[in-house]
């Protein structure tokens, strides 16, 4: 072996032979936890709002373009598929958006215990869905008035 | 069948890791995520609620928001700084599940360039509507 990652990993039987040493446990064995849960979901999120923004991006070059693209792009927006896009956007938003002061405290140095640690994390679950009810009920509201 | 191993290589772990950049410039990459998403706190929050309000409006009406010079100039500072933001989580992410170098390093910056032109794609459409 070359690189030394791999020799690094290599260890004597009881014979004296050289053997490869099991890998740490992976993730599988782990139980799912609120803390594990909510720190992938930040990663999540944080994809799907990185493909969120072509939906910004379409809006705003449609909207400088003249009412015809304006029209393509509300019509997508109205769509079924549109609208998941929508609601998913906004609620991984939200959740990016809370997670993300959340992390902000703990670089800041606040909230390490675990008691406070369990509580921000459902803080930000709770506040991620309140603003995506609340906010969709007001832009459905806008739409019908 | 037991495999028979051989260990030919002398480098130590210190010697693998000086020069891969991580040891130098992860703390500029790291500081720089933060300060983006500080900056994108305030911006998120004033463009969720200038967009709820233009929810059915005609394009006559975004193109009329858009070129008012306060949104306009805040419209400018959340792309660029939600585009940066962006493509340095997403490289954290290629770092992390990525394994075959050259691939890691393309994706990257593809990513990169992806960012840049929609960033600077949105900025012109945002440019046009301000100057129109």
């Amino acid at each position: 072996m070359k690189d030394v990652r791999d020799a690094l990993m290599v260890g004597h039987d009881s014979d004296g032979k050289l053997v490869r040493r099991p890998l740490s446990p992976h993730l599988q064995v782990y139980t799912p936890q609120l803390t594990s849960i909510l720190s992938i979901m930040n990663r999540v999120t944080g994809i799907a709002i990185s493909v969120g923004t072509l939906m910004m991006v379409w809006w705003l070059v449609a909207a400088s373009q003249g009412p015809a693209a304006y029209a393509t792009v509300s019509g997508f927006m109205r769509s079924p598929i549109g609208l998941f896009v929508l609601f998913g956007w906004t609620a991984s938003l939200f959740y990016h958006f809370f997670g993300g002061i959340r992390h902000l405290t703990w670089d800041a140095g606040y909230g390490y215990d675990l008691p406070q640690t369990h509580a921000s994390g459902w803080a930000t679950v709770i506040a991620t869905v309140v603003s995506t009810v609340l906010v969709w009920g007001a832009g459905l509201w806008m739409l019908r008035g | 069948m037991p495999e028979k191993i051989t260990i030919d290589v002398m480098r130590s772990q210190l010697g693998r890791a000086r020069g891969t950049g991580a040891a130098g410039s992860g703390v500029h990459h790291w500081y720089a995520e933060r300060i983006t998403s500080i900056a994108l706190v305030p911006l998120t929050l004033w463009f969720i609620f200038a967009v709820l309000r233009l929810v059915g409006a005609p394009q006559e009406a975004v193109v009329e928001w858009a070129g008012h010079p306060v949104n306009a100039t805040l419209l400018l500072a959340l792309i660029g700084i939600t585009f940066h933001h962006m493509q340095l989580g997403l490289q954290v992410v290629y770092e992390d599940y990525i394994k075959v170098k050259w691939l890691k390093d393309v994706t990257i910056l593809g990513t990169k360039a992806a960012a840049l032109l929609l960033g600077l794609l949105s900025s012109l459409a945002v440019l046009k509507m301000a100057m129109a």
